[in-house]
Order: structure tokens, then sequence, then C-alpha cells
């Protein structure tokens, strides 16, 4: 492969560059250094992740499944969220699901109390998910017996907006308690969502919870964001997220067929 | 972010870009950070710089250019500079534009002897 274009011909080829310059010439930039010449590398230092990402997007693909990110700060009720969802979707939905902490693997428990599949990964000191971790993860599920894989990311709202797993969609969880102004300090991994969910409902009166200044400040990071509000303790507003993975289950298999 | 992760991806990329051209000597590394990338620049170029220590690319100058996050805006076609992450268009104040430049993490290239 060519160092300086990376295309695959190997000789009598030019390339625009803003100077010109063929392959046999040494050439100087800037402060003289004998010898010296530039190759032009162009890689962004993520490839090897999203290479990976690509992968387990295939896989999932081609297992029908549609993986979904769920990403949070420590504490909105990521965990809870899921096993609400798990045993409302026991009937409804073939789910699995990739857990990720640094360490213990209550939360791989928890959902296997309910019935399903789940695969921990310890990740020991990273702070999130990568798609090398997720591909490994994988292999340990059986993808034939599954439509929908929930990975459950490290409860952190930096790092984890940088990897990309392999997932078809991000869902950002806040729970009322975070503070209205959350969206707003974390910006990057909210404007990253498809959907966020508002948590702890019923919890919002003793907090206090400013819902249109919370609504406003998402609308602000995440004008693309769908936005609902649950609790995951008593179930009120659950259908609502259940329906839109349902919307997106079926999205994806009418976009297959 | 995780810079020093990042730091050694960039030094394995540039080591094996310059033994498959037969270099003996990285004297530079150019690298592209755009502002929504995540990444703080001089953290970056520390984490560079310490790594770099006892390599080929040993006191490489760390060249960093950084791109600007803007916004192609969807409602009126204008491009506008994405200031604190407010994605609001200055001219039509749609808010859904999207991102033409300001994430990238690159290795552009680097200067061999």
């Amino acid at each position: 492969m060519c160092d300086h274009c990376g295309c695959t011909l190997v000789d009598d080829h030019h390339h625009d560059h803003d100077h010109t310059h063929d392959h046999t010439h040494d050439h100087h930039h800037g402060q003289p250094e004998t010898d010296s010449r530039v190759l032009a590398v162009r890689q962004s230092l993520l490839s090897r992740n999203d290479r990976l990402a690509e992968r387990n997007r295939g896989v999932f693909m081609a297992h029908g499944i549609t993986a979904v990110n769920i990403m949070s700060s420590p504490g909105s009720g990521k965990t809870a969220l899921l096993e609400r969802t798990l045993t409302d979707g026991a009937d409804r939905y073939r789910m699995g699901v990739l857990v990720g902490d640094l360490a213990t693997e209550n939360d791989a428990r928890r959902m296997r109390a309910k019935g399903v599949k789940a695969i921990q990964i310890t990740t020991g000191t990273a702070c999130h998910l990568d798609a090398h971790m997720v591909h490994h993860a994988l292999e340990q599920l059986d993808l034939n017996a599954m439509e929908l894989v929930f990975i459950e990311n490290v409860g952190n709202l930096v790092c984890p907006a940088s990897f990309d797993l392999g997932e078809a969609l991000r869902v950002v969880v806040m729970a009322v308690t975070e503070g209205e102004d959350k969206p707003l300090k974390y910006p990057v991994i909210f404007h990253d969502a498809s959907l966020v969910l508002i948590n702890k409902l019923d919890l919002a009166d003793a907090v206090e919870f400013r819902r249109e200044e919370a609504l406003a400040n998402i609308r602000h990071v995440a004008p693309r964001a769908e936005v609902f509000e649950v609790s995951a303790r008593t179930g009120q507003g659950m259908e609502a997220w259940y329906q839109w993975l349902e919307g997106r289950m079926a999205r994806k298999k009418s976009a297959v067929s | 972010m995780h810079e020093l992760g990042l730091a050694q991806e960039a030094l394995d990329v540039a080591l094996a870009t310059a033994q498959r051209q037969g270099a003996r000597r990285i004297v530079a590394m150019h690298l592209r950070i755009g502002g929504l990338s995540g990444v703080v620049p001089e953290a970056l170029r520390f984490a560079l710089e310490t790594i770099t220590a006892g390599t080929p690319a040993e006191g490489a100058r760390i060249l960093m250019e950084r791109v600007i996050p803007f916004c192609r805006c969807e409602a009126c076609g204008g491009e506008y500079e994405v200031v604190d992450c407010s994605y609001a268009c200055p001219m039509c104040g749609d808010t859904r534009g999207r991102l033409s430049r300001g994430k990238e993490l690159d290795l552009v290239s680097l200067e061999v002897a």
C-alpha cells in the first residue's frame, strides 16, 4: 500500500498534494534536516477500535440483532432499568446483555436472575467499554437466539462517548437526582444519543426536579434525541421505551428484507 | 480522555510506518486534533514526549494542528462554528446542524530521516 495516499496502486500514479513530488525524490519540509522526508499517514488514532466496531456491527446485522449501547453516570439506575426491561420483555423479545464494570459480577448476576443470558465484562482499570472487549464478549453469546442485545456501559459520562462498540443505538440514562444541568456539563455524550431516558421519576417531587429546565437543556445539546421520562422502580413511562425499541427493531427487519 | 493510550497508538502507527519505509529516525509527528475530539492537546503532547523516549521517535517534534468544529445547517445550508457545544445555527436558529469537522484524531504525517 502506498504510504503517500493509501491506495493499493504501486507504480505510475499521481497524487494531488499541496505541492508536487514523486516517489523517487526526497524533499525537505520546514527546518532543514539532512535527508529527511515526509511520509503521509492520515490515520485516525481510533481506527483500530473503529475497525473492530464495524466488525461487531456486521456480526449484529448478520444475526438480525439490534444492539443498544446504554451509557450514564454511575448510580443513574441503568441496571435497574435493564432489570425491569428484561422482566417486562421476557415474553416479547429475545434478549441478551453485556455488562461492563471495573470490578464485580454483580450486574450480570442481576440480569441472569431475570432469566436472560448476561456476560459480565470486568475491565479492571478501563473506564469504558471498547469494541475489542465487546468482540470477545459476543463470542460467549448464542447470537442466533437473540434479536435485542443491551450493552450496559461502564458508569461514566465522558469516555464511553468516544468508543464505537458496533451498536445500532445509543441511549443515555439520566436520573432526576442528577441535576437539570447534567446535559450541559456532558454535551458530547448527550449529543451522540438517539434517546435520553430520564429515570427515577418517582423521586422527582422529593428532589424538586425542574422538568422543563432539564428538557430544554437536553434539547440544547442533543436536538435530535428523543426523551422519555421513566421510573424503572414503578414502571411508569416504560412502555414508551419498549415501543421505541420495537420501532427500531422493526425498522431494521424491514430494511433487511 | 485517554491521551496515554492514544499516544501509544500514534507511536505504534508511526514506528510501523517508518520501519516499512526504511527510515531510521522519526524527526517530527504531525497530528490533527478536532476541538470536539475530547482530547487535551497538551496532555497528548506530554504523553508522546514521555513514551517516545528510547524509541526511534525520541526527541521528535510534535506538531499539533487543531481543528475548530464547524457545523453545516440542515435548514439553511450555512456553515458555522460550534461554540460551547451549542449547535444552534446563528443564521436561522435551527438546532439540527451536522458536524462537518471537529472530531478528528489523526496522525497526519511523519518527517523521517
